[in-house]
């Protein structure tokens, strides 16, 4: 069954599947993860906000976003991105994008409605005390969200936040669809080239597979280290 | 912004000759729901069995439950159509692969499976979790009353089972509608293809996912209501969402 295969076609591609391929999947979902996380935990806070109309329009944009399928949020900001860009600097022309810039927009905004709801539970779960105490020292709304209560909730929602990076880390392989050499697209590169769909696939696949079991199981660990006795 | 706005696109016939653009979304848009509603079938039927294998008290029960799982929860999604549709025809058998490669309608029997055995693993998690909230004296008295182990499942632990975790379900039933959109990949022209083809012969861009995203937000309200009037029927009196 794997007599006519020909695995040797992985390790003359190696440098192409990881310095080029991972590089970018691994960068794409660091700084996605961040950008979501900051967006994310902004939206939060607007929807947990006094004003009625900032935690409307939040929430509408939760829902929004997480009710379309990642692909087309793909394809929209791909084709969006250069229009916006062309209103914000003013030019006379939609601005050129590159194509991470553009994953990275799409993948920022995407999660950041999927971190939004995770921070949100991790606000949530602070007692109501820690904000009153915080204003009884006369700490403003800002600096009691600062020093207070977003530690506390980013650090009770940490693994909750890892998890849902593992899910981005896999997620970044549907930029596929725009024809990007993230890790996927590389190992599918050399795949169609060389044709060695098979070959190339089930390696593409086991590199997930290991990576995101590693992930897991080190969130885990983690898990039960920071967990809080109360 | 300088792009050319054509709301009328959609009454233009389209480039196949069969109707007009509409009509190309509107049977991407049935394909979506017809490999969803396949996809959710076999996702709920293998992940009952996936998520009872992680309860039973056998080793090798659990064992198989927790592989399964990680086996189907540390891969993308879009590696896993990958390998159903171009991998596994390869290393069948000559005779077999050549019969799966000569399938007609591949693409959506493969979504089909590939979304359906992708989501189970989350199903069943997500059934595991709602039998070991059940109380233990329930699983006990079943016990006490002579129940066998599957009469214990089949008439006390999965009734209420399935009843607590129903809206988890109805997000998981929404996150196989939304990932049959990877089935792109593989060459189904599902709602997300048939945006994206009538963006490629049109050039209207936004009209055509504009188009997408409203069909995709009447299929979220059209099922989170009807998940919410099934819950409230087939809610247990005596809990928060029973009567």
């Amino acid at each position: 069954m794997f007599s006519n295969l020909d695995f040797d076609v992985i390790r003359r591609s190696l440098g192409f599947l990881f310095l080029d391929g991972m590089t970018f999947t691994l960068t794409l979902t660091g700084l996605a993860a961040l950008g979501g996380l900051i967006f994310g935990t902004m939206i939060a806070l607007m929807r947990l906000s006094s004003y009625r109309l900032l935690g409307r329009i939040a929430g509408l944009y939760v829902d929004f976003m997480r009710s379309l399928p990642l692909v087309l949020v793909i394809f929209w900001f791909y084709f969006l991105v250069p229009y916006i860009g062309q209103w914000l600097t003013g030019s006379s022309r939609p601005i050129r994008v590159g194509a991470f810039a553009s994953s990275l927009i799409t993948f920022i905004m995407f999660e950041a409605a999927y971190f939004s709801e995770i921070m949100r539970a991790g606000i949530q779960s602070i007692s109501k005390g820690q904000p009153a105490a915080a204003s009884a020292l006369g700490l403003t709304y800002a600096q009691s969200m600062r020093y207070v209560v977003l530690p506390q909730a980013f650090r009770n929602m940490l693994p909750v936040l890892l998890t849902q990076t593992i899910v981005l880390f896999q997620d970044t392989s549907l930029v596929y669809v725009l024809s990007i050499p993230d890790f996927l697209g590389a190992a599918s590169t050399v795949a169609q080239r060389d044709g060695r769909l098979v070959e190339m696939y089930l390696f593409a696949a086991l590199v997930y597979f290991t990576i995101s079991c590693f992930a897991s199981f080190g969130v885990r660990r983690l898990q039960a280290r920071i967990a809080i006795v109360r | 912004m300088n792009y050319h706005w054509n709301w009328h696109i959609f009454f233009e016939p389209n480039p196949t000759g069969a109707g007009t653009y509409l009509d190309m979304l509107l049977s991407g848009l049935a394909l979506t729901i017809k490999t969803a509603l396949l996809a959710w079938i076999i996702a709920l039927i293998v992940g009952s069995v996936i998520g009872v294998l992680r309860t039973l008290p056998s080793k090798i029960a659990s064992w198989i439950g927790f592989a399964y799982v990680e086996f189907f929860r540390n891969m993308p999604l879009l590696v896993q159509l990958f390998l159903w549709f171009f991998v596994l025809p390869e290393l069948l058998p000559r005779a077999a692969g050549l019969w799966l490669k000569q399938l007609p309608n591949a693409p959506f029997w493969t979504t089909a499976i590939g979304v359906g055995l992708f989501m189970a693993a989350r199903v069943a998690v997500q059934l595991a979790a709602g039998i070991a909230s059940l109380p233990r004296g329930q699983k006990m008295a079943a016990t006490a009353l002579g129940l066998t182990t599957l009469q214990t499942y089949r008439y006390v632990l999965l009734p209420m089972a399935f009843r607590i975790i129903m809206p988890p379900l109805t997000s998981e039933f929404l996150n196989t509608i939304k990932n049959t959109a990877v089935a792109i990949t593989i060459g189904l022209i599902e709602l997300t293809g048939e945006a994206r083809a009538m963006q490629e012969f049109s050039f209207q861009v936004f009209e055509a996912f504009t188009a997408a995203t409203v069909m995709y937000l009447l299929i979220n309200i059209v099922v989170v209501i009807g998940m919410r009037f099934l819950e409230r029927s087939v809610a247990i009196p005596g809990y928060i969402t029973g009567k």
